[in-house]
């Protein structure tokens, strides 16, 4: 039966989605292709609305230069070899020029080598491994929206000042999960509290009340969520459920987009505490984004992680058009390194910069999800509860072990 | 505190009903499976997506019509069972007489493009679904927080599950559809409707599985792969109780759901495993299954 399964899914692993104009790429046409999950768990936070979110950037741009762009979308169904596959093909024989979004660490993780050594750019939005801008860092990457050290320190941080000092955590057995615990575990360390344990949920696994009960047997005050998408969304669900909330234990959600509380309702997922860098009703700027973006998004809404996409292409065509688009094209770390050089600044980020290790800064922003009450409409489920300022947001330049750095 | 293999006993008694909760669910979509299998010879791999059609036809009865989850448990089960009849009606009758392979492949595809459109059509994030406010709350134990919804759950499986048993066991027309597996020309000749009866039986198959979709919604994200996740365990689970075996489907399922439950104690990493090991082991050891006839 498994066997099947394989080849059908190889099958359709060899046939990526393509949304362009045909392959008949002119000398000075930049080509970005949008790597993500384009039809699973991911697709919500990432898939065809990030396509929709770099279009944006392009005709927002595309009116102020003389640059054309094309954009072509890929499939890479959370599967490393998938995702590196077509990253080799698009660069290697359709001209590629940028790699966007890319959600999915261990995806990140194979594209970002492939893009080294095709000498490309590579502009990750979806991913949350720090280790992009650590060990892992390279001179053609930027690592743009959040990541496991930011989410750690916004999320985790408050929770241990407002009193949580003894943590138990859920976590996802994979990659990014155990990045998660471990950065917010030095955060909880640090500043005095204490980590009693973890459990390892195998990725994918529906029911963790067995998890929860075990959380709440340590009589841990914060039992924190190493996981995304479903997952988060079923043991959120599951702790209202076995009342683990109602007992004065608190749920720390350490990554959840804003689709997630959709999915949730706000029922469930009132009082929840979480972190992003971006929200559309922040400010009169974002809310002039998302009115453009929506229309073209089918129904759903921006997350940090589209807005991503959104800003790291915008930047990169500012910096395309700054060194003409033939000389972007021919030298990917020479591209990034003009961007480094230059300041960021858009409507759904505002003013930042990108660093020398590939870290994009900005500010991050803790929120509280609302109760039904207080809710005035459709997607307004956020209050800030505080903001974390854009030289303290993510990791300091020395701390990575980014090889960039040192030299 | 008493300690039991190092693990405080309160704990060790919760994740046993924990177990058998889980369990139950495996127990029902088993079920369904194995009386596919039973009756049609057919490996109805389409369960997966029928169980997420169940999830998704409640979550439209309430948004779009207002009828709440009572009536979602009456309604559901029904529209989603009729999808089934017409399914085996089109398509899969014309496949009785070939290998099983072919069955296999072809509620494969329907199963992945049913799962494709919702996906489609709702993203993938998922819907919510609230608890119904006669079940909310939740009993203490002691030992542990007993939510009453999942305690409605397992009353609600066994029901079912002793029911379909009998049904099949203990009826005339249990007597017929097994009569029929054995030698459907010969019971045929005595006047029975074979074809009806069997489209019939999928479709039940198939209302079992929308049933646990039901139950499922206000505990699990109602997303389009809520029925992938679930069903290749549940395959395992009939693999282990032997192809078609009504019984031994309830039983094993109900058993592994316990064995999960313990795994995430002693050893969680592997608890997503654990089903598939046992699954070798008794292939090895005793191919036709637990409850099987070789």
């Amino acid at each position: 039966m498994s066997f099947a399964r394989r080849s059908l899914l190889s099958a359709a692993a060899a046939s990526p989605l393509l949304l362009g104009r045909g392959a008949r790429a002119q000398a000075a046409t930049l080509k970005i292709g949008v790597l993500n999950d384009q039809s699973g768990v991911y697709k919500d936070i990432s898939g065809p609305t990030s396509v929709a979110a770099v279009r944006q950037a392009i005709q927002d741009f595309g009116a102020r230069s003389g640059l054309t762009v094309e954009v072509v979308a890929g499939d890479h169904q959370n599967k490393p070899d998938v995702g590196s596959n077509i990253a080799r093909q698009w660069l290697d024989r359709d001209g590629v020029d940028v790699i966007v979004d890319v959600p999915n660490s261990a995806v990140a993780l194979a594209v970002n080598g492939v893009v080294r050594e095709k000498n490309k750019v590579f502009l990750n939005s979806g991913a949350a491994t720090a280790d992009l801008t650590g060990a892992q860092c390279t001179p053609n990457t930027i690592h743009w929206t959040y990541d496991t050290w930011m989410l750690a320190k916004s999320t985790g941080g408050a929770m241990v000042k407002a009193g949580g000092d003894s943590w138990f955590f859920v976590t996802a057995d994979y990659a990014f999960g155990h990045a998660l615990e471990r950065d917010t575990g030095n955060f909880v360390k640090a500043s005095g509290g204490r980590v009693l344990g973890n459990v390892r949920a195998p990725l994918g696994n529906t029911d963790f009340s067995s998890f929860l009960v075990q959380a709440q047997s340590s009589r841990a005050k914060i039992i924190g969520l190493a996981n995304a998408g479903a997952d988060t969304v079923n043991a959120v669900k599951q702790a209202a459920e076995f009342g683990i909330t109602r007992r004065g234990t608190k749920i720390a959600v350490l990554l959840m987009f804003i689709n997630d509380v959709h999915a949730l309702g706000l029922a469930a997922a009132q009082g929840l505490v979480l972190t992003e860098t971006f929200y559309w009703d922040l400010n009169d700027r974002t809310r002039a984004f998302t009115n453009r973006v929506k229309p073209h998004m089918a129904g759903n809404m921006p997350s940090m992680s589209h807005a991503g996409c959104y800003s790291a292409v915008l930047h990169y065509l500012k910096a395309a058009a700054d060194m003409g688009p033939a000389a972007a094209k021919a030298d990917g770390a020479a591209a990034v390194a003009r961007m480094k050089a230059m300041p960021t600044d858009d409507d759904c980020f505002g003013a930042g910069s990108v660093r020398a290790d590939g870290r994009k800064i900005h500010p991050a922003y803790l929120f509280e999800v609302k109760a039904p009450g207080e809710s005035k409409g459709a997607w307004d489920y956020y209050k800030l509860l505080q903001t974390t300022p854009i030289d303290e947001a993510f990791r300091p330049l020395a701390e990575g072990g980014c090889p960039l750095v040192r030299s | 505190m008493d300690e039991i293999f190092g693990i405080p006993a309160p704990l060790l008694f919760g994740q046993l009903l924990l177990g058998l909760i889980n369990g139950a669910f495996y127990a029902m979509m088993s079920l369904g499976l194995a009386v596919i299998f039973g009756l049609l010879n057919i490996i109805n791999f389409t369960h997966g997506a029928q169980f997420m059609m169940g999830a998704f036809a409640a979550w439209m009865l309430l948004e779009w019509l207002g009828l709440n989850y009572w009536w979602a448990l009456v309604l559901v089960p029904i529209i989603i069972g009729f999808t089934g009849v017409v399914l085996e009606r089109l398509m899969i009758s014309r496949l009785y007489k070939l290998d099983h392979i072919y069955g296999l492949l072809l509620t494969f595809g329907v199963g992945l493009i049913i799962e494709g459109i919702f996906r489609n059509q709702f993203g993938s994030s998922g819907l919510p679904y609230r608890i119904p406010p006669e079940l909310q709350g939740a009993w203490d134990l002691g030992f542990m927080y007993m939510p009453i919804y999942r305690g409605w759950v397992v009353v609600a499986a066994l029901v079912l599950c002793l029911a379909t048993w009998l049904l099949i066991e203990k009826t005339r027309l249990g007597a017929y559809l097994r009569a029929a597996t054995e030698n459907a020309p010969l019971v045929q000749a005595f006047g029975v409707n074979v074809p009806r009866m069997v489209t019939l039986t999928y479709g039940f198959g198939v209302a079992l599985a929308a049933i646990g979709g039901v139950l499922a919604a206000p505990i699990y994200s109602v997303n389009p792969q809520m029925g992938t996740n679930l069903i290749i365990v549940v395959f395992a689970v009939v693999v282990i109780g032997g192809m078609g075996s009504i019984i031994g489907s309830i039983v094993t399922g109900f058993g592994l759901g316990i064995v999960e439950g313990l795994t995430k104690v002693f050893w969680p990493e592997a608890s997503a495993t654990v089903v598939f090991v046992i699954m070798a082991i008794v292939l090895v050891a005793r191919p036709a299954g637990l409850f099987g006839r070789a």
